[in-house]
């Protein structure tokens, strides 16, 4: 089965790479304060769109929250 | 009267210098208004943020742009349960936000998120070793600390009372004792109520405070980060100024002589 989690949610994997990915979210490579895991290591910003998404990839996307 | 600031009244973490001596966190806000009007009131040059997970359904506004530059942002791991949580969260953070440092948290106990020092070591190596600067929240233990600045930790920020629960410095002889003792800056982090609480902190050595809840939960939050400001200051200020030995008996202040009567 083609699927990736993102985010812990299991969903169809339909982007190529994590780049086009984030771009079904609206955040671009100018969107600033964001960050990217797959599979547990940080993926770079410059790194989006040349990494590709395969079946059983965990992607997590962060960005900072109010907190303490 | 202004007491001039000198070169001892600034705060230096890692490479990062500050004239405040209090850190306050960005959570629990009635609304965004009290928020930045408490950042505001406090003085504070540092603003802790959390790392989350965004909303599947898109980019909303970022923390980011609702500070817009006011602060630096000090990234916390909380939540975190283990080093490689919290090591992958301070590398998240440090991609998101461009800052190479952090509030290292890793919790060992989820009913009163206490430290896990086993971890918490573990992550303050691994981090520093990734060129962070580490300011790791951990127990009130003179050896734990003492074991987290050796691995190269920054700062150290025991904690005073349980997070969030206003009980105050539980055991101020045990802080004492690591600000007497560490080799780098012991910052409070946890625990405080009120702004005697932070006074008390720097009077026992602590180079700055670190707060959240005492302030957001406060009924009036931007009036609480203002005497946290103020109790910041006269703690530090008391404690360069030397304070006196405490004697069993009276001390007379006024003369001894020429008393009518005598």
């Amino acid at each position: 089965m083609t699927t990736i989690r993102v985010n812990g949610t299991a969903e169809p994997l339909e982007a190529a790479s994590v780049a086009d990915l984030l771009a079904a979210r609206g955040i671009g490579p100018d969107t600033p304060a964001v960050a990217v895991a797959l599979n547990g290591a940080v993926v770079r910003r410059a790194q989006w769109a040349e990494t590709p998404l395969n079946p059983g990839d965990d992607l997590d996307i962060v960005r900072p929250f109010q907190g303490g | 009267m202004e007491i001039p600031m000198t070169t001892d009244d600034v705060l230096t973490i890692g490479a990062r210098r500050f004239r405040s001596r209090l850190f306050l966190g960005t959570g629990g806000y009635p609304n965004q208004k009290a928020m930045l009007d408490s950042l505001a009131a406090s003085g504070t040059e540092v603003a802790t943020a959390a790392i989350r997970r965004i909303s599947l359904d898109g980019y909303g506004e970022s923390l980011i742009d609702v500070l817009g530059g006011r602060v630096t942002l000090l990234p916390n791991t909380a939540g975190c349960l283990t080093a490689k949580e919290a090591v992958l969260t301070a590398q998240l953070a440090r991609e998101a936000l461009g800052l190479d440092w952090v509030k290292l948290e890793v919790i060992g106990d989820r009913e009163l998120l206490y430290p896990d020092s086993e971890e918490l070591l573990k992550a303050t190596a691994e981090l520093v070793a990734d060129g962070f600067t580490v300011l790791p929240y951990c127990t009130d233990d003179l050896v734990t600390c003492r074991k987290l600045a050796d691995a190269g930790a920054a700062a150290v920020m025991p904690l005073g009372a349980p997070i969030g629960s206003g009980l105050g410095i539980r055991n101020p002889h045990a802080i004492e004792v690591i600000c007497a003792r560490s080799p780098v800056p012991v910052i409070l982090d946890a625990g405080i109520g009120t702004a005697s609480d932070a006074a008390l902190a720097m009077e026992l050595g602590c180079a700055a405070v670190l707060l959240n809840t005492a302030v957001s939960k406060a009924r009036d939050p931007v009036r609480m980060a203002a005497a946290m400001r103020d109790a910041v200051a006269a703690g530090w200020n008391a404690r360069q100024a030397g304070r006196i030995p405490r004697r069993f008996g009276a001390e007379a202040s006024s003369p001894q002589l020429g008393l009518i009567g005598s």
